[in-house]
């Protein structure tokens, strides 16, 4: 029967070399600019709160315990890298794999490589500015595009995602042949998500790529209010070829909203019949303590790898995907 | 019936969708880092033979369609129903014209079909890829045509009209394509 046991790499040995260089380089722009190199743990006591993210859990059994408790695996190390900021650390970046449940298809793993690092100092256009230094080379094109959601939705659908009410976007959404999910969705989010998934990722990035910020506030996940418009987040995305490559903030550092933004979270899980998250003390610990002024980012590096090397799916990028690990 | 959610969506899953036994083609799945995930869908729904692309949030769940592919010989028409038989059991089940559709004129008489069957009743029937019939008639052809240059029309025994090259002369019989409805050769006498 072993012939028919697919063993072989899901990326052809040419690509694992590639995967390498690329890994180097960005490992070397890092060091070149003197940000620390960390490492957090996979396995933590809490998780996220994010309605739409599943973090695996396992049971521990503690020798030392009593009975056995639940750990997640971490689906950003996120949480973990704030609180090395908050204890002085500097600029850090981190190279690690990230965990997150009921995903997979052509541009998802249920593990995948997950690029973040974090700077004092930076707002997120700064951020954007470095990015542009690091990704643009290995994508080889020039600078990314900027806009913010309202003009992205403006320009591609003639719609102002800030303004337009629930009703206004469904019908919005019938319009463009989504009457079935749309008559019956009472999140504004959930319609803006599959408008900008469906119609305006793919417009924006196909010759270049390009940021994306001031998402609406209802979307600002741990990123701060823009001060001179609070409707919207600090918050951006870099998209290329219709492709979600990052995702950063101009970081939340108010220990109190952020806990009410974990509440309001488990509220809309308890609403939607999903369990509710214990919210990650250590993390709103070392927010007390205080988190500097930073910005930080994601980015999916296999996604990344994928655009670079011109693959059609990220099975082609990893050693071996989820359906052969 | 089985329920279904859309993460199990694959490739020749069958469901029902407004009411209709639909065939799921294709499946991507789409997840915004910090959004909804979605289910874009293309399907083809298995009466009608409609495709069409549908977008769905994950975890909606569908009912699952009870439809099966069977091979059966086709038999006799009564003038309403056309009657098959599984040449194992030699149960014999019959179909009506909705179920055949356009694929009328290629049934011949002890040829295996494909006969889909949502809740055990015909609702496709698809004849063999090639079938070989009669010329019943079609205009002579010029002499020392021999490469076909454009053709002619034939009709056939079943009705079935196809475009032949003009040495094929009415008699004779030919092998046509049914997915094509387009003549392939001679039949080997």
């Amino acid at each position: 029967m072993t012939h028919t046991i697919d063993w072989r790499p899901s990326a052809s040995i040419e690509t694992l070399q590639q995967r390498a260089n690329i890994i180097r380089q960005i490992r070397d722009f890092f060091y070149q600019r003197e940000v620390l190199e960390v490492d957090t743990p996979a396995l933590s006591h809490a998780s996220v709160t994010d309605l739409h993210l599943r973090a695996f859990s396992t049971q521990f059994n503690d020798p030392g315990a009593p009975k056995a408790s639940t750990l997640y695996l971490q689906t950003s190390p996120e949480f973990a890298m704030k609180r090395l900021l908050c204890a002085g650390s500097g600029a850090i970046f981190q190279l690690s794999k990230a965990f997150r449940n009921e995903e997979a298809g052509r541009w998802h793993n249920p593990e995948f490589t997950m690029l973040e690092w974090y700077r004092p100092d930076f707002d997120h256009f700064m951020l954007m500015d470095e990015m542009d230094d690091l990704v643009m080379p290995i994508l080889a094109t020039g600078k990314a595009q900027r806009l913010t959601y309202q003009q992205a939705f403006m320009q591609v659908l003639a719609c102002d995602p800030i303004a337009t009410d629930l009703v206004e976007l469904q019908r919005l959404c019938v319009e463009l042949g989504y009457a079935e999910l749309a008559v019956k969705e009472d999140d504004k989010d959930v319609l803006l998500n599959l408008l900008f998934s469906q119609h305006i990722e793919p417009a924006i990035s196909q010759q270049q790529p390009c940021f994306v910020y001031d998402f609406p506030a209802s979307q600002a996940a741990l990123a701060k209010l823009n001060p001179e418009d609070p409707r919207v987040a600090q918050r951006f995305e870099l998209y290329y070829k219709g492709v979600e490559l990052a995702n950063g903030f101009h970081e939340l550092s108010d220990p109190q909203e952020q806990r009410q933004r974990f509440l309001q979270d488990n509220i809309k899980r308890q609403q939607h019949g999903l369990p509710i998250i214990a919210v990650d003390e250590y993390f709103l610990a070392a927010l007390e303590n205080g988190l500097p002024p930073c910005a930080g980012v994601a980015l999916g590096v296999d996604r990344l790898l994928m655009l670079a090397l011109d693959c059609k799916r990220v099975s082609q990028v990893l050693a071996f995907s989820h359906t052969n690990a | 019936m089985a329920t279904i959610g859309t993460n199990e969506f694959k490739a020749g899953l069958k469901i029902m969708l407004d009411g209709e036994p639909t065939n799921i083609l294709e499946n991507e799945f789409v997840k915004p880092g910090k959004g909804q995930a979605f289910s874009r869908v293309r399907l083809r729904k298995l009466i009608s033979n409609k495709v069409l692309e549908k977008t769905f949030k994950s975890n909606e769940t569908f009912e699952t369609a009870d439809v099966m592919d069977v091979e059966l010989a086709y038999l006799y028409s009564d003038g309403e129903f056309w009657h098959f038989m599984n040449n194992d059991t030699f149960e014999q089940i019959a179909a009506d014209s909705k179920a055949l559709g356009d694929n009328l004129k290629w049934l011949v008489e002890n040829n295996l079909c494909t006969i889909t069957l949502w809740n055990g009743i015909p609702i496709t029937v698809y004849p063999p890829n090639f079938v070989e019939l009669e010329i019943v008639q079609t205009d002579p052809g010029l002499k020392g045509d021999t490469a076909g240059t454009g053709g002619k029309p034939a009709t056939l025994s079943t009705g079935a009209v196809v475009r032949v090259p003009l040495f094929v002369q009415q008699g004779e019989i030919v092998k046509v394509d049914t997915r094509s409805g387009e003549y392939v050769s001679r039949a080997q006498k």
